[in-house]
């Protein structure tokens, strides 16, 4: 999906450092925005004033499970809906109450919505026939965008007669060449099946650093959302959680529901002791003490929950020495990881994921007692 | 039953020989009829040999022609009228959350169904026969609204079930691509409605066609239209050119129930 | 400034603003040639009778509804019950409901048999059913004419299987009505009927059987409860058409035996009696609601039940 000189390509950059004439602008920058749908009793607020701002040229994630809102801030971007309050600016102008067919941002649909009584060709060029461009220039930019998808074979065939796959690529690169300023994704690749869905990912990727665009892509896979994205925001019930890069949502999650969406996660009641910049250290109702990232907010004293993820945690013989024991409930073999499902002394669940390599030495059984111990940096404090 | 066979999960002792008797006696009445607009003969009574004299007879007959030609073009203004105010009302009352006035467009456009033929025919009588005096105007266009009228809720069915089919995200996409409004309806909404719209135009058409009640009591005098001449003729004592009228009138209305059947089914 | 919530509610007002504009002119023409006549109609049914026809327009009088039942005499004013009336509402009435009950009997098996044969020759089963369905009424009525006529098929039949040595008047009898009416309105009862019946889960036949019904317990049982929709839309659907019948009984009841349609056309031809055919129409249509309104009752509780 490569080769074509597209007006906007330039070379990827690390994300957060904006180098076009743009820079320091936000592409979307979504202000208290609500959305409630239905009246009286009926009423549901699908997003309870989210503010986010999506920079230029980044791929942008909305993660969260389905009902968590993040179709509708797409949709209110989009224009297929109105927000009952709140402004979303494009390059800093109010679009929030424009018609779907006055905004520069353009939509791959989850269902593709490829229009069935038209070509491959006809589909791609709809848009730039609707903006009125000449028919010349139609007629280059289609076959600029058929080979960009590397679609020029199946250009002239129904968008029955393709497959998901290309449909997908067909559905892209309609979006793509009316050369929105922001491109929205609708879990677009929910559709495909596994391994093809995982060349998509990288193709998209490939492409957003290609054509520069900004993209605003929706997923309930947080896998897909680690793999491809320079920032994620993480959304339930109508809220934002937390929005950082995939490094930081999976290493600091900010809450609870961060920390059991994004992985697997353990979780540890604790008790401030001191802090200092960015860490702290907690005490264990076993009364070990051990450090934790720190997010703003905390005094000394405070109970807290901490996360702890499964592979930040080492299993070992029991020893008075291990921050954590208890007795290996279940133990589940998966080729590369073996899981050890504890319970801890004071009867909470809790997993350590270990590594098979060949010298992982020690072999445990159901029902042994073990010790568990974490790295300094294993621990992250969490909000809520 | 047999032994041997294996037990049906879905028969139902006796079901299966109803059906089949039902199906013979639903076509056994009209294959008499078509049998005997081929009698050489001139009565019904007597079966006097094969000839087509009767179809020559009813073809060279000018009231059967004049007859023919005002159900004709009764039947195709009355499904125009009503297939393009069925498809507009049908775009007005699908793919929205209930508002206030949709049941009542509901129940207003679907009444013709709901009262028998017969108390429409004289509401009509006495309307329209008030208003033939004060107007002076006695021509078809009373007939074209009574049917208009009556077409509707069968031009509607088709159009709003392949409506309610139709994926508003494909008329969000076009939006989204640009679309005005009424470019998405002209590229999108009525390209993909066009199966529709035409099966409800030749339901219209047929019920049109068909209709007696109605009709016999809407018309002003000579304005026959093929069912009421044919009601008229039975009133006397019948040769089989009536047969053969309504042979031709069969075969046109299966035809035209086929090709329904084929441009529906294509879609679905 | 305007809010987005105005902006909203205004679209909103918009669309429906929009939607009326749309639904205009069916909604139009409905009103001019059916639903307008009809309060026309009931108007008329309250005014006095013309000499020739017609009514004495905004003379008020209750005669047409007093006539629907009633009848005095001309000479001594005594008041009788409208016998030649009550007979033709009850003839009416029993021939719907026997009409509705045979083409259960039969559309109930026919529907069941297209519910249950495999989908590629379903559609053909319905195609057949559709046939009769679309073709001209008076057609089907003139062809049921050549079964019951005294030289058609039935007697044909039945003087060659020498059951009888004369043919049996059943033209211009109620029976030759009900075989037309039976006939006719076949169609009306298999569709609907089958509509249900093709959504019926054979899982829960499968149950039933799996819980030692028999064949009938699980028809009774299973079966019938579920597609009873079907059942009930079916015979409103034979029933309300049945009630209003004209073209049937003129063609193959005669002169005599009228019906309800034919009683009402008596008042606007030779009867010269507008407001009682008014009043008539409106009784019919009374009739009708009645039984509209027991159906959409039954609807809903159905509904109700399986929701």
């Amino acid at each position: 999906m490569r080769g074509t000189a597209l007006p906007q390509a330039q070379p990827a950059e690390e994300w957060g450092v904006c180098v076009s004439e743009s820079a320091g602008r936000n592409a979307i920058d979504v202000r208290g925005v609500r959305k409630v749908f239905g009246s009286g009793d009926g009423q549901v607020t699908a997003l309870d004033t989210v503010s986010v701002s999506i920079r230029e040229n980044e791929f942008f994630t909305l993660l969260g499970p389905s009902g968590c809102g993040k179709t509708t801030l797409l949709r209110l971007i989009a224009g297929f809906e109105f927000p009952t309050d709140g402004q979303i600016m494009l390059h800093g102008e109010d679009i929030a109450l424009l018609p779907p067919f006055r905004r520069p941002v353009n939509t791959v649909f989850q269902s593709y919505a490829l229009f069935p009584h038209m070509t491959v060709a006809e589909n791609i060029a709809f848009g730039l026939e609707m903006l009125g461009k000449s028919r010349s220039e139609i007629d280059g930019r289609t076959a600029d965008m058929l080979k960009l998808v590397q679609m020029e074979e199946l250009a002239k065939r129904k968008t029955s007669e393709i497959s998901g796959g290309q449909q997908q690529r067909v559905a892209l690169a309609r979006a793509l060449a009316p050369q929105p300023k922001v491109l929205l994704l609708d879990e677009p690749l929910s559709a495909l099946d596994y391994k093809l869905r995982k060349e998509m990912q990288l193709e998209l990727k490939q492409l957003q650093h290609e054509t520069g665009i900004t993209f605003i892509f929706v997923t309930h896979d947080q896998e897909e959302a680690l793999t491809m994205s320079d920032r994620i925001a993480v959304m339930s019930t109508g809220k934002i959680l937390q929005v950082g890069s995939p490094h930081d949502i999976y290493e600091h999650p900010a809450e609870r529901f961060v920390a059991g969406f994004i992985g697997e996660t353990n979780f540890l009641d604790a008790e401030v002791v001191a802090t200092s910049a960015g860490s702290a250290t907690v005490k264990l109702p076993s009364g070990k003490q051990i450090p934790a990232g720190l997010p703003e907010g905390f005094q000394p004293g405070s109970r807290v929950s901490l996360a702890v993820r499964p592979e930040r945690a080492q299993i070992v013989a029991a020893d008075a020495d291990a921050t954590l024991a208890g007795v290996i409930d279940n133990l589940v073999y998966l080729g590369t990881d073996t899981h050890f499902h504890l319970r801890l002394d004071g009867g909470e669940a809790f997993i350590v994921r270990q590594q098979n390599s060949s010298g992982s030495g020690i072999n445990f059984a159901t029902g042994d007692r073990v010790g568990v111990i974490l790295g300094d940096d294993a621990a992250q404090i969490l909000k809520d | 039953m047999a032994r041997k066979r294996a037990f049906d999960l879905r028969n139902q002792t006796g079901f299966a020989t109803v059906a089949m008797f039902t199906f013979f006696m639903l076509y056994l009445p009209m294959a008499a009829l078509v049998v005997y607009a081929f009698n050489a003969g001139n009565s019904m009574a007597i079966w006097e040999g094969v000839s087509l004299r009767w179809f020559y007879s009813a073809a060279s007959n000018e009231r059967v022609q004049d007859a023919a030609l005002r159900s004709v073009i009764i039947a195709a203004c009355a499904a125009s009228v009503a297939s393009i105010a069925a498809t507009m009302a049908a775009i007005a009352t699908t793919r929205t959350k209930p508002y206030p006035g949709l049941t009542f467009k509901y129940a207003f456009i679907n009444q013709p169904l709901m009262v028998p033929e017969i108390v429409t025919a004289v509401a009509l009588l006495i309307v329209f026969s008030r208003i033939k005096v004060w107007t002076g105007y006695s021509g078809i266009g009373y007939l074209i609204a009574a049917h208009s009228a009556f077409c509707i809720p069968f031009a509607y069915l088709p159009i709003r079930a392949r409506l309610e089919n139709m994926n508003l995200t494909l008329e969000q996409a076009a939006a989204d691509l640009y679309a005005t409004p009424w470019l998405v309806f002209r590229r999108i909404t009525l390209p993909l409605l066009r199966p529709g719209i035409i099966a409800g135009f030749m339901l219209a058409f047929v019920i049109s066609l068909d209709d007696v009640v109605i009709t016999e009591f809407v018309k002003s005098g000579g304005q026959d239209t093929l069912p009421t001449y044919m009601l008229g003729q039975l009133r006397r004592a019948t040769t089989p050119e009536v047969n053969a009228i309504a042979t031709v009138f069969l075969l046109f209305s299966v035809l035209l129930v086929t090709a329904f059947f084929f441009i529906n089914r294509r879609k679905a | 400034m305007t809010s987005a919530q105005d902006v909203a509610q205004q679209i909103e007002r918009r669309d429906i603003r929009n939607r009326w504009l749309l639904s205009a002119p069916a909604l139009v023409i409905i009103f001019l040639a059916a639903i307008g006549p009809l309060l026309v109609m009931v108007a008329y049914s309250f005014m006095v009778k013309g000499d020739y026809g017609d009514v004495r327009f905004g003379e008020f009088s209750l005669d047409g509804w007093f006539s629907v039942l009633f009848w005095r005499d001309i000479f001594d004013d005594t008041i009788g019950l409208a016998d030649a009336h009550l007979s033709i509402l009850w003839r009416s009435i029993r021939l719907s409901f026997i009409t509705t009950a045979l083409t259960l009997a039969f559309g109930f098996p026919t529907a069941y048999f297209i519910a249950t044969r495999p989908p590629s020759t379903r559609e053909v089963w319905v195609f057949l059913i559709t046939i009769p369905f679309w073709t001209n009424l008076l057609i089907r009525t003139f062809a049921m004419q050549e079964v019951v006529r005294n030289e058609g098929i039935l007697n044909s039949l039945m003087i060659w299987s020498g059951i009888v040595d004369q043919p049996v008047q059943i033209m211009y009898t109620d029976a030759a009505i009900l075989f037309g009416m039976v006939y006719v309105y076949l169609p009306l009862m298999v569709l609907p009927l089958y509509a249900s019946m093709e959504k019926l889960d054979f899982r829960l036949v499968e149950a039933g059987y799996d819980l030692y019904a028999t064949r009938a317990r699980v028809l009774w049982r299973i079966i019938i409860p579920l597609v009873r929709p079907g059942v009930i839309a079916g015979s409103i659907l034979v029933f309300i058409p049945s009630l209003g019948a004209y073209v049937i009984p003129r063609v193959l009841g005669g002169g005599k035996n009228m019906m309800l349609g034919n009683l009402i056309e008596l008042q606007f031809g030779a009867g010269r009696n507008w407001p009682l055919g008014a009043a008539m129409s409106i009784t019919v249509m009374l009739i009708v609601m009645l039984a509209l309104l027991v159906y959409v009752r039954n609807a809903t509780r159905s509904g109700v039940q399986h929701g």
